[in-house]
This record gives C-alpha cells, sequence and structure tokens, in this order.
C-alpha cells in the first residue's frame, strides 16, 4: 500500500527506503504501528532489567544484617531499578500504547509527525543504552532516583553525570512525542470525532502529553544545572558558596509530581475502556471521567512541595501544599467511582484483560489511600523516608500503572497480532502476579510504620523480628513476581506463535480501532469512518429496541458501511489516486538519533573533538532530514 | 505525511501548530532559568555583580534584536506574496542582526570574564552564563534556520507557495525576541536597579 513514487532518481544517499516489510524493515520504519511494537519489546527488556535490579535489592534485604552485596552496588541497583521503572519502563510503556492506539482510536492513518515519530523511539532506546552503559564505565547512577543534591553533586565519579545525561537524552525523546501526540489527537480526528467523542483513552494521552510538555523543560533546568555543578565546578547547589539545594527539590518535583500523573493517566486511560467493554455497558459518568483527568493535569502543577514537608520551606507552604494534596484526591476519587459504577449491573465477563482492570481499581484504591496520608504534615513528617512511602508509591506505580498496562496488553493483543492470548496462563499470571503484588508491598506498609527507612543497603536487626519477618514476606513476594512474569512471558510468546485466531472483533468492542481488520492493514483503514456517537462501533452494531433492550443492527444497515463492506470498496475509497498513500519510510530519524550517543559521552568525558563530531553528526542528520526527497503530493 | 491545512481538524498546518505547542514548552525552559536567576543575583560568593552589567550596551543589542523581528515579519510578508527575492533579502537581513546580537553577547561575556566574572564564580556568574548562553544558542539555531530557510528558497525545496515554513521559523524567531524582552528586563534592569540603585 505504500507509496511507490518518490524518489525513482538521484545518489544512494538522497533516496528513500522502500521496504515496508520484513525484519529491517524496522530500522527505517515511520509506521506508528511499527513504532509502537518496537516501544513494546524494548519496555519489556528494560523492565527485566529493572527486575532484576529490584531482586538483587529484596535479596539483600531479605534478612537482617545482610552482607549479599556490597553497599555501593545496593546503591546503584535500588538508583537504577527506580529509574529505568520510571524513565524505560513506565513512561516508554505508555508510548507503546499512545503510538499504537491513538491514530486508530481517532480514525487517522498515522500520527502527525511519523519520522519524529521515530526519532523518539530511537533517541529513547539510545539513550537507554547510554544510561546502562554506566555500568560498565565506572559504575551507575547512585544517589537515588530523584538525585538530591547536594549528594549528587558531591559523589566521587561519573555516576550521577550519567544520570543527569540520560535523562536530559530521554526528556528529548518525550518532549518530541508530546508534541506529536498533542498535534495529532488536536488536528488529525476524523470526521465526527468531537473532543466529547474521544474515547477516555484518548483523552488521558491528551492531558498525559500536556503533563510531558510543561514538566519535561522543568527537569531539563533542574539537570542541566546539576550536570553544570558535577562537570564544571559551578555552585548551582552548593550551599558553601551562597547556592541552594533546596532548588533541585522545587525543580526536580515540580516535574516529579506531574510525572507521577503522567505515569498512572494512561493506565486510567486503558482501564476506561476495558471496563465497559467487558461489562457490557457505556462507561458511567464520561464526562465527569474526562474532567476529572483535566483536573489533575491541573492541580498535578500545584501540589509538588508535599514531598518537600520536611525540607525547610515553611509552614505556610506546608499548609497549602498540604490543602492542595487533599484536592488532587478528589477528581481521582471520582474516577474511582466511575469505574465502580461502570461494573455495577453490567454483564462482566472475567477475562484477563478485565481481571487485570479490576485489579487496577482495588490496587490503585490502596495506593491512593495511603498516598492522601502525606496530606496530613505532621503524619508525613512521621512516614519520609521510610518503607511506608515506598510500598504506597509501589500500590500506585505497580498496582496501578503496571496492573494498568498489563491489561491494556491482553486486551490489544488481538488487534496487534489477529491472535487471541491464552486465557489459561492469562489467569494463572494474573493470580500469581496479584498475590505476588501484595506479598511483596502489603508489608512494606507495616515496616514502614515500624520505621525501616529506605535506601539502606542494611537492614538493622535492631528494628526487631517484625521488621525482619516482613522483609522476608516482602522478598518471597518478589520471587512469587519473577515466575508471575515468566509466565506471561511464555503466554505472550506461545500466543503470538500459535494463539487461537481472534477475528477482528473478539471482545465486542465499543471504539474504532476495532472496526477495522485486526491485525490493523498498513493503512490502518480502508475507509476514514465518519463519526456520530462516542463509542460509534457500539452504535453501529446495535440499537435500543422500544423496551430499551440491545438489538444487533444487520451488517450494511446502519448508516455507515460495516468493515466487510468497506474492504469490498477499497479500491475506491482512496485519495482518488488509486492508492493509498503512506508517508515514506526513513533512514535519518535512525542516523540522526545516533548522534546522541556521542554527545552524551563528549559532555561526561569533557572531550571537544567528540562533542564536535557528535554536533557535525547531528546537522548532517538534520539536513539529510530535510532535503530527503518527498512523495509527489506530500508537503513537508 | 503532512496534509495541507484545510484537511486538518482545525484548520491549522500541523506544523504550525506543532511549533505553537513547542513554544508553550520553551516558555517554562526559560522561566524555570529566569526563576534560577532572580533566586541568586545576589550571591555572589564574595566575586563582582549585576554591578558589571553595561545597561547600554546591552540596550543597543537588545535594540538590534528586536528590530530583527521587524525584519523577519518583512521577510514573511514577502514570502506570503510569493516575492522570493525579497523573502531572501530580508531572511538574510534577520539572519545578519542576529549574528550582531551574538557578537554583543561574545563581547560581553568577554568583558564579563576580564572584570572577574567567570561561570564558576558564584551561584549569580552561573545562572546569568548558563541562562544568557542558552539563550544565545537558541539565537544561534534561529540563525542556522534563517540561512537555511534561504539556501533551501534556492534549491527549490522551498517553493513560493510554502509560506507556511516561513512562517514556522518565524513564530520561533519572534519567541527569542520575546524571551529576550523578558532577560532584559527581569534579568538586566530590574537586579541592576535593586543592587546599584537601592530599588
Amino acid at each position: 500500500m505504500a507509496s511507490t513514487t518518490t524518489s525513482d532518481a538521484g545518489p544512494l544517499l538522497a533516496r528513500r527506503p522502500m521496504k515496508t516489510q520484513g525484519r529491517w524493515s524496522f530500522l527505517t520504519t515511520v509506521d506508528h504501528k511499527k513504532i509502537g511494537i518496537m516501544y513494546f519489546w524494548t519496555t519489556l527488556v528494560f523492565f527485566a532489567l529493572g527486575g532484576f535490579e529490584a531482586v538483587f535489592v529484596r535479596t539483600q534485604l531479605m534478612k537482617a544484617e545482610s552482607t549479599f552485596m556490597a553497599e555501593e552496588l545496593y546503591n546503584q541497583l535500588f538508583t537504577m531499578h527506580g529509574v529505568t521503572m520510571v524513565f524505560l519502563v513506565v513512561m516508554p510503556l505508555s508510548a507503546a500504547f499512545f503510538n499504537y492506539l491513538l491514530p486508530l482510536m481517532i480514525g487517522a492513518r498515522d500520527v502527525a509527525f511519523p519520522r519524529l515519530n521515530a526519532f523518539s523511539y530511537w533517541v529513547y532506546l539510545f539513550g537507554g543504552i547510554f544510561l546502562y552503559s554506566s555500568f560498565f564505565l565506572g559504575g551507575a547512577p547512585n544517589g537515588g532516583w530523584f538525585g538530591y543534591a547536594p549528594l549528587s553533586t558531591n559523589i566521587p565519579g561519573n555516576n550521577m553525570a550519567f544520570y543527569a545525561m540520560s535523562l536530559q537524552i530521554l526528556g528529548i525523546s518525550s518532549l518530541a512525542a508530546s508534541v506529536n501526540f498533542i498535534v495529532t489527537i488536536v488536528n488529525m480526528r476524523a470526521v465526527g470525532m468531537t473532543f466529547m467523542r474521544m474515547p477516555v483513552f484518548v483523552w488521558m494521552s491528551l492531558v498525559v502529553n500536556f503533563l510531558l510538555l510543561f514538566s519535561l523543560p522543568i527537569i531539563t533546568v533542574g539537570l542541566i544545572m546539576l550536570q553544570f555543578d558535577i562537570a564544571l565546578g559551578t555552585s548551582f547547589y552548593q550551599a558553601s558558596a551562597g547556592g541552594d539545594p533546596i532548588l533541585w527539590q522545587h525543580l526536580f518535583w515540580l516535574f516529579g509530581h506531574p510525572e507521577v500523573y503522567i505515569l498512572i493517566l494512561p493506565a486510567m486511560g486503558i482501564v476506561s475502556e476495558v471496563l465497559p467493554t467487558f461489562s457490557k455497558k457505556p462507561l458511567f459518568g464520561y464526562s465527569f471521567l474526562v474532567f476529572a483527568g483535566a483536573a489533575i493535569g491541573f492541580i498535578g502543577f500545584g501540589v509538588w512541595a508535599h514531598h518537600m514537608f520536611t525540607s525547610a520551606i515553611g509552614p505556610v507552604a506546608r499548609a497549602s501544599f498540604g490543602l492542595s494534596t487533599m484536592f488532587i484526591a478528589v477528581p481521582t476519587g471520582i474516577k474511582i467511582f466511575n469505574w465502580v459504577f461502570t461494573m455495577i449491573g453490567g454483564k462482566i465477563k472475567f477475562t484477563t484483560a478485565m481481571l487485570f482492570s479490576v485489579g487496577f481499581v482495588a490496587m490503585f484504591t490502596i495506593g491512593g489511600l495511603s498516598g492522601v496520608t502525606h496530606a496530613i504534615v505532621p503524619h508525613d513528617y512521621q512516614q519520609t523516608d521510610t518503607y511506608w512511602v515506598v510500598a504506597h508509591f509501589h500500590y500506585v506505580l505497580f498496582g496501578g500503572a503496571m496492573f494498568g498496562g498489563v491489561s491494556g496488553m491482553y486486551y490489544w493483543f488481538p488487534k496487534v497480532t489477529g491472535k487471541l492470548m491464552n486465557e489459561t496462563l492469562g489467569r494463572l499470571h494474573f493470580w500469581t502476579w496479584f498475590i505476588g503484588f501484595n506479598l511483596t508491598f502489603g508489608p512494606m506498609h507495616m515496616s514502614g510504620l515500624l520505621g525501616q527507612p529506605r535506601r539502606t543497603a542494611v537492614l538493622p536487626a535492631g528494628l526487631g523480628d517484625a521488621v525482619v519477618l516482613y522483609n522476608l514476606l516482602s522478598t518471597l513476594g518478589a520471587f512469587v513476581l519473577i515466575v508471575s512474569s515468566l509466565i506471561f512471558l511464555v503466554n505472550l510468546i506461545k500466543s503470538i506463535k500459535s494463539g487461537e485466531p481472534s477475528g477482528n472483533d473478539p471482545w465486542d468492542a465499543r471504539t474504532l480501532e476495532w472496526m477495522t481488520e485486526s491485525p490493523t492493514p498498513e493503512v490502518n483503514f480502508y475507509e476514514i469512518p465518519v463519526v456520530a456517537h462516542r463509542d460509534e462501533f457500539w452504535h453501529r452494531k446495535y440499537a435500543e429496541d422500544e423496551a430499551g433492550v440491545l438489538r444487533p443492527v444487520p451488517a450494511g444497515a446502519s448508516e455507515d458501511h460495516d468493515v466487510d463492506a468497506a474492504v469490498a470498496t477499497d479500491e475506491h475509497a482512496d485519495d482518488g489516486h488509486g492508492h493509498i498513500h503512506m508517508p515514506d519510510p526513513s533512514y535519518w530519524p535512525l542516523v540522526m538519533t545516533a548522534a546522541f550517543l556521542p554527545f552524551g559521552y563528549a559532555v561526561i568525558y569533557k572531550s571537544a573533538p567528540l562533542l564536535l563530531l557528535a554536533a557535525v553528526w547531528m546537522f548532517a542528520g538534520f539536513y539529510g532530514w530535510i532535503i530527503e526527497p518527498l512523495a509527489a503530493g506530500d508537503d513537508d | 505525511m503532512s496534509t495541507a491545512a484545510h484537511e486538518t481538524t482545525l484548520g491549522v498546518d500541523h506544523r504550525k501548530l506543532a511549533m505553537w505547542v513547542f513554544l508553550g514548552s520553551e516558555f517554562l525552559f526559560f522561566g524555570a532559568f529566569i526563576s534560577t536567576f532572580l533566586l541568586y543575583f545576589k550571591e555572589t560568593n564574595g566575586g563582582p555583580g549585576v554591578e558589571l552589567f553595561d545597561i547600554a550596551f546591552t540596550s543597543v543589542s537588545s535594540f538590534i534584536l528586536l528590530m530583527s523581528s521587524l525584519t523577519m515579519v518583512l521577510a514573511h510578508n514577502a514570502h506570503a506574496h510569493r516575492d522570493m527575492r525579497r523573502l531572501r533579502m530580508w531572511l538574510l537581513a534577520t539572519a545578519m542582526l542576529g549574528l550582531v546580537f551574538i557578537g554583543g553577547q561574545a563581547f560581553e561575556f568577554t568583558t564579563f570574564y576580564k572584570e572577574g566574572l567567570t561561570l564558576a564564580t558564584s551561584p549569580m556568574s552561573s545562572a546569568f552564563f548558563v541562562l544568557t548562553g542558552l539563550h544565545g544558542a537558541h539565537v544561534t539555531i534561529g540563525i542556522v534556520l534563517l540561512l537555511s530557510t534561504y539556501a533551501l528558497t534556492k534549491t527549490g525545496k522551498i517553493t513560493p507557495e510554502q509560506d507556511v515554513k516561513t512562517e514556522i521559523v518565524g513564530l520561533y524567531w519572534h519567541f527569542v525576541d520575546i524571551v529576550w524582552v523578558l532577560i532584559f528586563t527581569v534579568v538586566y534592569l530590574i537586579p541592576y536597579d535593586i543592587v546599584v540603585f537601592g530599588g
């Protein structure tokens, strides 16, 4: 289906790659579906790495006064676990869903800037490789995922320089993606797809990408100053020279708190798609859910200092940020009621995807409730830097974001592959995952309240037998999670190889992505649907009779074609030139982004020649990108 | 696959919308740096401070940068009228004014260095050099964009009908100018007034 009209002449470098099939095409692809799939697999690799780090940490804490590993290594592992899971797993997993689903859900054929989309993916990959290369270059970041100054600026070695640089590189990836997705959602909707007809997942994605857009520059500023302090001896965060370490905390959390919504809102969007589908009911209170999501986006920028109650910020700041933190619990609470009321009275079908979504609602509620306790300042004083906090954010990130993400994997697996995942293994995965998760993080509430400090390599025996027991349980839970993850991996690979065919619409779903074939054809839609309803696909399949009972609409009887009819009219339903023109693949995103590796090392090792090389490389890539030939009719 | 503006949901060209969205992000980037400078402008760590500022000199270079916004508007206007010769002239004029501004900044930085204000002297000096230096980097990127636009009109990659491209470069350029207006006011004038004249 791809264009065949581009650049038949010209020197080799000025030609565009043509291959759209096969393994090698992934290197030059600009297809949002393939990029989404690449995001997914890369995320899985980093999830395994982050998981191993967690298991090492838990093994060290299995018993009191353990000497399993050196403290220096422990510091690297818990820091890398946090950085990996936040920046290399949950955020890009969301990007995988955005990539694959957003254009399909709004009735578009690709994102607004396909090459920029590939750029985002490659920057993410190289940023991740760059960060992990630090293990072989003198040690990985070891100052905690939030890199508090002056610890981060004073640790000898390049450990935290790698932290600052790789987070800036990853930030470029996310920033480019956020611009791309915002323009896509706002400007590429199918005819009739008004804002209030968009699926909730699209809405949550829009909010997330605005959060990224406005919070990433702030952490970038903080990181640039951190980098200068480490590499060039400036004193942004050096109190001895008049600098202020609290500035880092403000900049970090002014990014960091919107960031937690960046992590959780996509999962909320996924759950809002899965629950109504398997409850056979429309989403309860769609507009409440949408506005609650938007409210979270706004209030999310006004609560950051609740991470800093024990820093020197003054009683007025403490009181007001305590209040705003209680406020932000309101829209979140609204959402939980929306999901519960969606299920009440529905004909619930407990598929694996549904189980994970219900698990999300339950686990996220626990994490939300333990979160609100941080709004009470005196209570927060008591909890700061204890395992209570660790328990809380794992309940919202693992119990929330990961449960939602896995639910989405099971739900959209048939969309991507045209096959079903094995439900028996899926159930086994869910229950081991659910039990392992609660066994790991549940006891941390107790050990935290009993005073176990975070980020310490050795569990002091003096905390008492109860704390030691809770830690043993947590470690056992971590091993259950390993088993559970392996079950998932087996299921994934088995289902890709030999899963049962799913048909185009296995879940009797509601949204546009299921109107086209599964797996999705390269052009997404042979004919772009015209949207007349929220839950458009559902309304094309069902109508209510006088008694309010759902009746299937006979094929072809709705106001628009059904899928089969649209496929049959393929050759008439295009741009009028005999084929549907899709964007051409391109080498340049890969070529240009590879320059980020020499750039990063040049900054860390202060090498001017390397910096020059990176600059020339990037500039050449930029020009290659610009002068790349275009298909006739494309305006780039 | 950029589509013509009339095929988009909002009726705005994707690329133009993307530039607006991106600039929204840039405002927070400079906002955070300007806030840092405001936090630190009295923290001189025993070294020189804002009293070194040569307000008259910076006023002139600020004026030059502001004038480049005028030539940028003229460039876009020429492109909108499909007058490629005039477009190229104004693009070059804009780039030249930008270069003069960068030259002024280089002169200013050298002078400060000679007077003992270096990157690592104090939080004040670090905040000043990193903020204005990154603004200078933005201007430099703008100059590269302007010269690229100039070159691409020559090769035919930018056609007379594609004035949206000049418009997008212009959006970026005006943004860099507007940020400079903020920097000149908030980083130069107000702290200078407070420190030298006691507010």
